[in-house]
């Protein structure tokens, strides 16, 4: 006997192929690609994010470009806590980051970049929270996705590393980036519905980077420079 | 009786030296506090406080509301007084030497009042104590009814000049006191206190005097310390800085419990002291005609003012660009909020290592983690700086490792030559 459609339409049941409606806003991720396997749309607020990056430098800041930039426009403020280098200035103004809204923050043990974090989360002033925990376990990010839920509309992600894509995680959602053939495939290793098999892999966008040629080298000498620098020593190569 | 004595009748009898410098201090700290409330405030040596509260009491929102807020205040403070109000000083001081809270307001209503006082409220020489036994006056009723002539000639004329300024009958000159212009309170402590926690309550009550003082002036401040001293060691300084001028006490306390939970003690401390920095003038807040609350303090600087309590000052910044070739002077430390107009056309990773980290080169190709670099892009050559001392010659490449990480890696020019690692494509 099948249900009656009406009971089927009840906003409490849900049915396994349809995505989970979500009770706070997505921010738009950039990527169309990405936004469709997202439930809501875009990157879930009020919740954990876990972005396990295979290396560094592939672009795991690059798929919240959008985002971050977004919020920055619309005046609301981001908070890095305990970034493993430093975050460079004009490349941030490059990737429409308004650097008035931007607030770094260095902590010397993985308790303080717990304390921040929560603090961050908890006082409702940022619009993005982006967290490099050293080591956090279940209980300790259990209340950080408290104080996130506490907050509605905060963007919080935390950055850790591949190897604890094995233990559980109080998070809603959690990606893994890697490369595959020269593009970013991200893998949606926990989200809210289905589990997706497949990676999403996205162009990245330094292929636009080969294209450009260095015309401008930015060359400011001393009327006269120092004898030494200009004899070469035999065996460096000249470029 | 004699302290000897004392002790033999209560053996748990704790008694202490009486110093009257540490009372002349206090009242004067009561006095700087309960400047907010009025600017014509005087004192009553040894232990009483005069404000003259007619004038502030619309702004202040009736006489409850004063006399709620100075009770609530005092209580901060760690005082205890009894508080009267009266339409003359004199007779305010009467009543509250009387005990108790009674509120007079109208000039008629003064002389019964007074009337029922006892004469122990009075302030005389034990002769004219003994006088008033002698000739049976309990109360000052009875000294009121005496012929005033008589009673000149025996109790002297102080005495009917107090009873005249009580009653309003002559006028009433008193010394207005002065707050100091910085504000720097010291707090012994009773006990030599180990943990940094405990010394939050007496914190506590210095930052209710200075919160009092800064409304008494309309002002905010954006730096304090904290001066912990103890008994052997040079004292121990903390300061905590503020990103706006404020004279909010519950912030203020927040931010001192962050600062003082996140110092060790390196000795007991015996003594707190609190200095104001600069004060600056605050505008008060407006209230709108209709339902809303007044101007808030942005939520970001108190997150900042909060993490930098506990962190440090020098832990929570903003960042801005510098228009300079060398990309590890184009950046700089800033307040959060600076707003910042360069402008960056060439591609540059998002992460920057503070030190440059060298790689090792094999068969002249840059190696990073034992994984030979592919150059993508470059050279960009960078020679700046020869004015200051830290000129840089550099070819900048960008690299890609097999993982398809991206880097910024840059050739030295000028001894000693090799390949280093500057930046991360994020």
């Amino acid at each position: 006997m099948s249900m009656p459609a009406e009971i089927l339409a009840h906003p409490a049941i849900w049915r396994g192929n349809r995505p989970v409606a979500v009770s706070s806003p997505s921010l738009p991720t950039g990527f169309p690609a990405l936004d469709a396997e997202l439930s809501g749309g875009g990157w879930p607020t009020a919740a954990l994010i876990e972005i396990l990056p295979q290396h560094e430098g592939i672009g795991e800041l690059r798929i919240l470009g959008h985002a971050l930039s977004r919020l920055t426009a619309q005046g609301r403020f981001l908070v890095w806590i305990a970034p493993p280098y430093l975050p460079y200035a004009p490349a941030l103004r490059s990737a429409c980051i308004d650097l008035a809204r931007f607030i770094l923050v260095k902590t010397r043990s993985p308790r303080e970049t717990l304390w921040a974090s929560e603090q961050a989360l908890r006082s409702n002033a940022c619009g993005a929270v982006l967290v490099w925990p050293q080591a956090a376990n279940y209980a300790e990010l259990r209340r950080l996705q408290i104080a996130a839920e506490g907050s509605p509309s905060v963007l919080a992600i935390l950055f850790r590393s591949p190897q604890v894509a094995r233990e559980t995680t109080p998070a809603p959602l959690r990606l893994s980036l890697a490369t595959a053939h020269g593009e970013l495939a991200v893998r949606v290793l926990k989200r809210r519905g289905a589990p997706l098999v497949n990676p999403i892999l996205l162009s990245p966008a330094n292929r636009r980077v080969q294209r450009l040629s260095f015309t401008h080298h930015a060359v400011d000498r001393a009327r006269f420079p120092s004898p030494a620098a200009r004899i070469i020593p035999a065996g460096v190569n000249a470029v | 009786m004699s302290v000897a004595a004392a002790s033999a009748l209560a053996p748990q009898l704790n008694h202490r030296p009486r110093d009257p410098g540490i009372e002349t201090a206090a009242l004067a700290a009561i006095a700087i506090w309960a400047a907010q409330f009025t600017p014509v405030v005087s004192l009553e040596p040894p232990a009483g406080l005069l404000l003259e509260i007619e004038g502030s009491l619309k702004l202040l929102g009736g006489i409850d509301n004063v006399l709620q807020s100075i009770e609530r205040g005092l209580q901060d403070m760690g005082y205890t007084a009894a508080i009267a109000c009266a339409a003359t000083a004199t007779a305010a001081g009467l009543l509250a030497r009387n005990g108790g809270s009674r509120v007079v307001i109208e000039r008629s209503a003064l002389e019964p009042v007074i009337a029922a006082l006892p004469v122990t409220v009075l302030d005389c020489e034990t002769s004219t104590r003994n006088t008033f036994a002698a000739i049976g006056a309990k109360r000052i009723g009875d000294l009121l009814r005496l012929p005033r002539d008589g009673l000149a000639r025996r109790c002297g004329p102080r005495l009917l000049d107090t009873l005249d300024r009580a009653l309003g009958k002559l006028p009433e000159a008193r010394r207005s006191f002065t707050p100091p212009e910085r504000f720097e309170v010291k707090l012994e402590l009773a006990a030599e206190v180990m943990h940094s926690e405990a010394l939050l309550f007496a914190a506590k009550r210095q930052l209710t005097q200075l919160a009092g003082f800064l409304a008494a002036r309309g002002a905010g401040i954006q730096y304090f310390t904290f001066t912990l001293l103890h008994e052997v060691q040079n004292a121990t300084v903390t300061g905590i800085g503020l990103v706006a001028p404020t004279r909010d006490l519950r912030h203020l306390i927040t931010l001192t419990r962050e600062r003082l939970a996140a110092l060790t003690l390196r000795a007991p401390v015996r003594a707190l002291q609190l200095t104001a920095g600069d004060i600056f003038t605050l505008a008060a807040g407006n209230y709108s005609l209709f339902q809303g609350s007044p101007h808030a303090r942005g939520e970001w600087q108190q997150l900042v003012e909060r993490l930098r309590a506990r962190l440090g000052q020098d832990a929570v910044h903003g960042i801005s660009a510098r228009p300079d070739h060398r990309p590890e002077h184009a950046w700089y430390a800033t307040q959060p909020g600076t707003k910042n107009m360069a402008i960056e056309t060439r591609p540059r990773p998002l992460w920057l290592l503070e030190q440059p980290q060298p790689l090792p080169a094999i068969v002249s190709k840059p190696h990073y983690h034992n994984d030979a670099l592919a150059l993508i892009a470059g050279p960009e050559r960078i020679e700046s700086g020869w004015w200051d001392g830290a000129d840089a010659r550099r070819d900048y490449f960008i690299a890609q490792t097999p993982a398809h990480s991206t880097l910024w890696i840059y050739r030295e020019r000028r001894e000693p030559f090799g390949w280093y690692l500057h930046g991360i494509f994020g």
